[in-house]
């Protein structure tokens, strides 16, 4: 079955970047501008398989968005990769802190990036 | 590579939106009438384009970002003080990234070396705040990002490519040239660890594929099944790994749960231990050293360096968040409006359609007056439907084509700033309405004009410090961009508190220029609008900004292609008001259509004031005026259509026909003699300059419900023929105001 990522960036090329990066790989991918938009997506859509989120966003930044998502039962076990160029230890803790599983640095090289998918997703 | 081409577009776009909304924040900052959130967008937009920046390779921009984004960081920590001269480096901080962005996009770079300086004194600010940043030298920065840049490729192997059937061998053979080491791993994930969606079986996946592993786990913490938490971790594990892939490689397998387990890692080899490196078939060996409970032990660690210090693990479940250090914005924010691109060639082609739309409609309510009612009754309720409908699309459709004037004014902060530095004024520049929305081609075609005026007001208007300071004037002179909705049409006024026109000045200038007549008597108004012709300065000297003498009157031709017109007002010594008056569509029109004669016309009813039957005693003829209608104790000029337009069976008396007494934006009224008046209507813009080029009077033609093509009529333009006419002053006729000759093409 088709592996769904849901990507929640407030930079469309980095979403566009994202999705053809994905897509190229044979992934369904789902996007939001925001953390709140990226939670109405998940009330819609349902299942994801994992989430791609930013950090710095308006109206719902990437901590609230994880914390939210992590919130929801339903989402325990989904993996969540956040994004972002802060490489540094202090904002992956942040991040870590408020459920993320892993991250992965801006600009990110497409391959890194789907080895570290299919790193917290694999195909079997 | 395509698709790199298409994402630097998007990029570039984005960048655009970015700076804008920059621009607006950091005007916020300087203003001093900010939050901390204002930072948080400036922050976000900057770091937007750093992002983006890097995955292209634009260097420069990275850099400049990165120190900007620091500075920025710092200031919303608080770190840095927001005062003026820090809000000033902010300032020029915006317009460098705003350069980069041009010249990354242009392909075009800039000087080395454009903007170190202003680096520096960012770096200063950063390193003020307790930031490390490097010095700063223009090329040699920006390393972080070559590794990740070099050998970008968007095409992906498809996933699952990977698939861990090799096994060691597979990855063994990989690099042959490492030595096979032997390493021990104890692994004690905690709670948090799986609630943050980490997953041991995966992390033992990826160590097999690295080599050989064999696998202990250890029970010890397993509590009863009636006691046991579905969501804890009770297991623990011991591997045994033989790998030639390096410690690193083990590292990074690990990467994601460092903190959030016990682990222990411990080389064989390298400690000198029995072990050797090759790999040994056996079964599991059972491990003589007990292991104790699992989730609640302190590590035992020999820890990397940069490991965070939260490594001991947290009984508390993440599921219950605690507030957001970082300060990110309210979860109760009212969720973004989302919005779609389109090519803007759909739109153009969906205007267009529901121009169609209302021409048929308005022919079929046209039809729908010759059948009886009483008859027909649901017919007719469903035309009427339909002309309803038809004006809310059409409304809604234009409504797609309107965007606020926020994008053209957010220019000219910069702008103003710049020229101002040039000519050694202050000036603050105020802009009121930047949400009033108006047609996107407008938008796009406003920007030359408002620069050109506001460029004048501040060099011309505007006074120098010390004569202004002499005058009792504050020293800072103020301009001010407002734009509002006014009866169908966008006004735009740039408004300066400077000296005036120099009306005398601007008179013996345009006699000497051979533009008037010598002793012509011209009204203030006239006169002032005499800074709109062709070739006419009266800057005393020529700078490198204005008083060339080309400008105004290119101003003026822009807006005029756009169906608009310039007007201005001035007090001496109080200041001067440039209005543009804008058609918010170019599309539609609310017409008037009359009738002369056989032929019928359409004229804008913006313009119309009133209409009426004069009584003949209220007509008088004057000497070289031609006829004037005496209303209400005024005397306004009488221009009779049927004359104009050569019409030979219109009503000549118009005591027996109608005045529509309509408004040029000059200000100055004139009544044109028509025969009747058919009614009102919405009428569907078509130029007639695309295929007969522009003639005076007529702004355009349009389809009548009747399938008839009549002409819209230019209400200045006909009052300036008019006046020729009249005066046979002919070639240095000076219009009250400037005829909006043309309207420009409807959309096709």
């Amino acid at each position: 079955m088709t592996k769904r990522i849901l990507t929640v960036d407030d930079s469309k090329t980095m979403l566009d970047m994202l999705a053809f990066t994905l897509k190229g790989a044979g992934y369904e991918v789902l996007q939001a501008e925001n953390g709140q938009e990226g939670l109405d997506v998940l009330a819609k859509e349902g299942h994801v398989d994992v989430i791609i989120s930013d950090i710095n966003m308006p109206v719902m930044g990437g901590i609230t968005f994880i914390k939210n998502v992590r919130q929801n039962a339903a989402y325990n076990a989904t993996p969540i990769l956040i994004l972002t160029t802060e490489s540094s230890a202090a904002k992956k803790q942040e991040g870590r802190e408020a459920g993320a599983t892993g991250w992965i640095v801006k600009p990110f090289d497409p391959q890194k990036l789907l080895a570290v998918v299919q790193k917290v997703s694999p195909d079997f | 590579m395509d698709e790199l081409q298409q994402f630097k577009q998007t990029f570039f776009q984005e960048c655009e939106e970015l700076l804008g909304d920059l621009e607006g924040n950091l005007m916020s900052m300087e203003s001093g009438d900010f939050d901390v959130e204002t930072l948080h967008a400036a922050f976000r937009a900057i770091h937007s384009i750093k992002g983006g920046a890097g995955a292209f390779g634009f260097e420069r921009l990275v850099n400049f970002a990165h120190t900007f984004e620091t500075v920025l960081d710092l200031m919303r920590e608080d770190k840095v003080p927001a005062d003026e001269d820090n809000v000033a480096v902010m300032l020029r901080s915006g317009d460098i990234i705003t350069d980069l962005v041009r010249a990354a996009q242009s392909e075009d770079d800039l000087e080395p070396g454009y903007e170190t300086e202003t680096a520096k004194e960012l770096a200063v600010l950063a390193q003020a705040g307790g930031a490390e940043v490097d010095d700063f030298s223009g090329d040699d920065a920006g390393d972080d990002f070559d590794d990740e840049i070099d050998g970008l490729d968007f095409n992906p192997v498809p996933a699952g490519d990977d698939d861990s059937g090799g096994g060691a061998d597979e990855a063994q053979g990989a690099d042959l040239s490492k030595p096979m080491e032997s390493f021990k791993i104890r692994f004690v994930p905690t709670t948090e660890m799986l609630q943050r969606a980490n997953e041991p079986l995966l992390l033992m996946r990826e160590l097999k594929q690295t080599g050989n592993l064999r696998v202990n786990c250890d029970l010890k913490a397993l509590p009863q099944l009636g006691e046991m938490d579905a969501n804890s971790a009770y297991l623990a594990w011991e591997f045994d790994l033989d790998t030639r892939q390096g410690r690193e490689a083990i590292d990074d397998i690990f990467e994601f749960v460092e903190g959030d387990c016990d682990l222990k890692i411990t080389n064989l080899s390298e400690e000198g231990a029995a072990v050797e490196a090759s790999a040994e078939p056996e079964p599991v060996v059972e491990e003589p050293t007990p292991v104790p409970t699992a989730p609640k032990e302190k590590p035992t660690e020999e820890p990397k360096a940069e490991k965070p210090p939260a490594a001991a693990p947290k009984p508390k479940p993440a599921a219950a968040p605690k507030e957001d250090a970082g300060g990110a914005p309210a979860k109760k924010a009212a969720p973004a409006a989302s919005a779609i691109r389109v090519d803007v060639d759909k739109v153009d082609k969906l205007v267009n359609m529901v121009g169609e739309l209302v021409i048929t409609q308005a022919m079929l309510d046209m039809q729908s007056g010759m059948i009886p009612s009483d008859e027909y009754p649901e017919l007719i309720s469903g035309l009427e439907e339909l002309a309803q409908h038809t004006r809310e699309l059409q409304d809604s459709v234009m409504a797609i084509r309107a965007q606020p004037v926020k994008s053209v004014f957010a220019r000219m902060p910069r702008l103003v700033r710049e020229v101002a530095a040039k000519v050694n004024k202050k000036v603050t520049l105020k802009t009121v309405g930047e949400n009033t929305e108006i047609d996107k081609t407008v938008i796009e075609q406003l920007g030359d004009p408002l620069t050109h005026m506001i460029r004048n007001a501040i060099d011309h208007g505007l006074e120098p410090p010390d004569e202004r300071e002499a005058q009792g004037k504050p020293k800072e002179g103020i301009i001010v961009l407002s734009a509002e909705h006014r009866g169908g049409r966008i006004l735009i006024e740039i408004k300066d508190d400077g000296r005036g026109i120099n009306r005398e000045k601007v008179l013996a200038k345009a006699i000497e220029r051979g533009v008037v007549s010598e002793g012509a008597q011209l009204s203030d108004e006239e006169i002032d609008n005499l800074v709109f012709q062709p070739g006419f300065s009266t800057a005393d000297e020529v700078t490198d900004l204005s008083g060339r003498g080309v400008g105004m009157d290119v101003v003026v031709r822009n807006i005029q292609n756009l169906g608009g017109r310039v007007n201005i007002r001035s007090t001496p010594g109080e200041g001067s008001t440039f209005s543009l008056t804008l058609p918010l569509t170019l599309a539609v029109l609310d017409g008037m259509v009359v009738r002369v004669g056989t032929e019928t016309y359409v004229l804008p009813l913006a313009n119309i004031i009133e209409s009426l039957r004069p009584l003949a005693q209220d007509i008088h003829s004057v000497m070289g005026e031609g006829d004037v209608l005496k209303i209400r104790g005024e005397y306004i000029q009488l221009v009779y259509l049927h004359r104009h337009f050569r019409i030979p069976d219109g009503i000549a008396n118009p005591s027996k026909g109608l005045v529509v007494i309509v408004e040029t934006e000059g200000g100055s009224m004139v009544g044109l003699v028509v025969d009747e008046i058919v009614g009102q209507q919405q009428v569907v813009i078509k130029s007639l300059e695309e295929n007969f080029g522009a003639i005076q009077g007529v702004a355009g033609a349009t389809i009548l419900g009747t399938g008839k093509v009549a002409l819209i009529l230019d209400v200045a333009g006909l009052k300036a023929m008019s006046d020729k006419e009249r005066k046979g002053r002919s070639p240095k006729e000076i219009p009250a105001s400037v005829p909006a000759a043309a309207i420009a093409s409807s959309p096709q």
